[in-house]
């Protein structure tokens, strides 16, 4: 065991050695890898703050269920009791006719309301469903609409809705972007590792007629691979974090001018392990695929 | 104990190299393999490590048909075997240290013990105390030493030398010559090949002829 954690740390050693014998092509490696990937980084980000301004501008989506103006007390009783035995529904609250007309007469609109002969809002209820399914949203509202005695049901969950289609679409385009420039990852790091095998050949036909095996051979590779695709991590977390500081203080004045207040957060530590734990993986694949291809070759035997 | 069984072995472009070569080396013995260029020889010492495989026939390395070994235990024959071919094959880029160190980072030696042994060897070959020393610049016969120092450093049983004197001075190959001796003495099976017998007719070696990929002498 010791031994296997040597020959590792040997290897891990030799990475970074070569790593460090070349910082020009280093940097610029991690520079491409960094960059390729702030783009989906970036993006997820965006999408993230998106989600928490929607939930936070609006709270929960409401159901408005209006009573008919000739419902019967016993409809009204039906629709309340409907409303407490439903569990999609959070919380409901009834808006009686009269406390509908104090609330616009509050509102200053009593000018406009005091000319007709009598009250022509009806009862409502507001119901606050559980949780954000818009389709489950939908299929509540249908009940209420059959219930008899109800005129009319409002669901304002059609933004919800559509936020969700647009967030799902986002989601949809960060993945094909991460997967495309996980790609073009994976064939940087197998052209670096395709240049290190070149030059590295003495050493490793060397190393073979001594008696390393293949793993011995390719461990350096893997740890190189790895590294650099960790390197290009580090590069694309710091540029995600330098925008959103950039960002920071101009989407929270715009957020006040519609009088919310919004604050754009960066990448949290899960996500930051998220995006330097692909790229590692990443630069690994590119590293085993350019070791399998150009170590093949020169197999004794 | 090394058997060479019948071995023949014929080269990708149809050049036959060997053609049916049977012999046995027992241990402790000093073996000196002599033949024209192009008769064979660095064609039957890379047999023993499996650099190549033969065509036909069988190698055996006390009793393991090596010839057939699979490919993934062949690095652990060869952590048992010295070689020294004919290039030296040192890592240019490496100073004298590293590059009698490689074979105990491969078998993942403790490096504190492994400096110890690195110091032992270079001692061993003349070359104490010259570890922080780079390849290039030594002597051709300082690089050999070098090699052969790469090769004991495991402490193998079996050491091969493919013309370990080819590009040396007499002075110089006759040094040589003493160290691969002294190895024998010491109880490692020694084989060389050699363009000059003669380097070695004083320990009066068991001696292998080659002419044209056939045992002339020293066969069965
Ligand atoms: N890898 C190879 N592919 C094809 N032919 C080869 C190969 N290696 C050697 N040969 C041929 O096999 C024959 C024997 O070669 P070998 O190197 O064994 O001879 P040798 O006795 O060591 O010669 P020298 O004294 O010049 O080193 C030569 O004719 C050579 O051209
Ligand atoms: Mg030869």
């Amino acid at each position: 065991m010791t031994n296997w954690f040597y020959l590792h740390w040997r290897a891990f050693a030799q990475a970074c050695s070569r790593l460090l014998a070349q910082p020009l092509s280093t940097a610029l490696s991690a520079l491409v890898v960094g960059i390729a990937l702030s783009l989906p980084a970036g993006g997820y980000l965006v999408l993230d703050n998106i989600a928490g301004l929607a939930r936070g501008v609006s709270g929960a989506p409401e159901i408005s269920v209006f009573m008919a103006p000739e419902a019967a007390a016993a409809q009204v009783r039906a629709v309340r009791q409907k409303l407490d035995a439903d569990v999609r529904v959070a919380r409901h609250r009834f808006v009686p006719r009269d406390e509908a007309l104090a609330q616009l007469e509050r509102a200053g609109l009593g000018d406009v309301l005091g000319g007709l002969a009598s009250n022509p809002l009806p009862d409502a209820f507001i119901v606050v469903p559980l949780g954000e399914d818009p389709e489950l949203f939908d299929a509540l509202a249908g009940e209420l609409r059959a219930l008899s005695g109800v005129a009319h049901v409002q669901l304002d969950s059609e933004w919800v809705k559509r936020l969700h289609a647009l967030l799902g679409l986002g989601k949809t385009a960060v993945l094909v972007l991460a997967a495309l420039l996980g790609v073009a990852l994976v064939i940087v790091t197998f052209n670096t590792i395709r240049l290190q095998i070149l030059t590295q050949r003495a050493e490793i036909e060397v190393s073979r007629l001594l008696g390393a095996t293949d793993l011995f051979i390719c461990r350096p590779f893997y740890w190189f691979g790895c590294l650099q695709g960790l390197l290009g991590g580090l590069v694309a977390l710091g540029t995600v974090w330098a925008v959103v500081q950039a960002l920071r203080a101009p989407v929270q004045g715009l957020a006040e001018t519609y009088g919310t207040v919004f604050v754009l957060s960066g990448p949290q530590a899960p996500e930051a392990a998220a995006i330097l734990g692909f790229a590692a993986v990443l630069g690994w694949m590119g590293s085993a695929i350019s070791v399998r291809r150009h170590l093949a070759g020169d197999r004794p035997g | 104990m090394i058997t060479f069984e019948a071995v023949a072995k014929r080269y990708a472009g149809g050049y036959t190299a060997l053609a049916g070569v049977s012999f046995e080396i027992r241990h402790g013995e000093l073996v000196v393999l002599s033949g024209h260029s192009g008769a064979g020889k660095s064609t039957l010492l890379k047999l023993i490590p499996v650099i190549e495989r033969p065509t036909a026939g069988r190698v055996l390395i006390n009793g393991q048909e090596v010839s057939a070994m699979a490919r993934r235990a062949i690095p652990y024959l060869r952590r048992n075997i010295g070689l020294v071919l004919q290039e030296s094959r040192l890592l240019y880029d490496r100073s004298v240290f590293d590059n009698v160190m490689l074979p105990l980072v491969i078998t993942g030696h403790p490096p504190r013990d492994a400096a110890k042994r690195v110091a032992a060897a270079l001692e061993r070959v003349g070359l104490g105390g010259r570890e922080r020393e780079m390849p290039a610049g030594l002597s051709g016969g300082e690089q050999q030493r070098v090699a052969i120092a790469r090769a004991i450093v495991n402490r193998p049983s079996i050491l091969i030398a493919d013309e370990p004197t080819a590009h040396l001075d007499p002075a110089y190959a006759h040094d040589i010559a003493d160290l691969f001796r002294s190895f024998n003495s010491a109880g490692v099976t020694v084989v060389i090949s050699t363009h000059d017998a003669s380097l070695f007719a004083a320990s009066q070696p068991r001696r292998l002829v080659l002419h044209k990929g056939l045992l002339v002498e020293g066969g069965e």
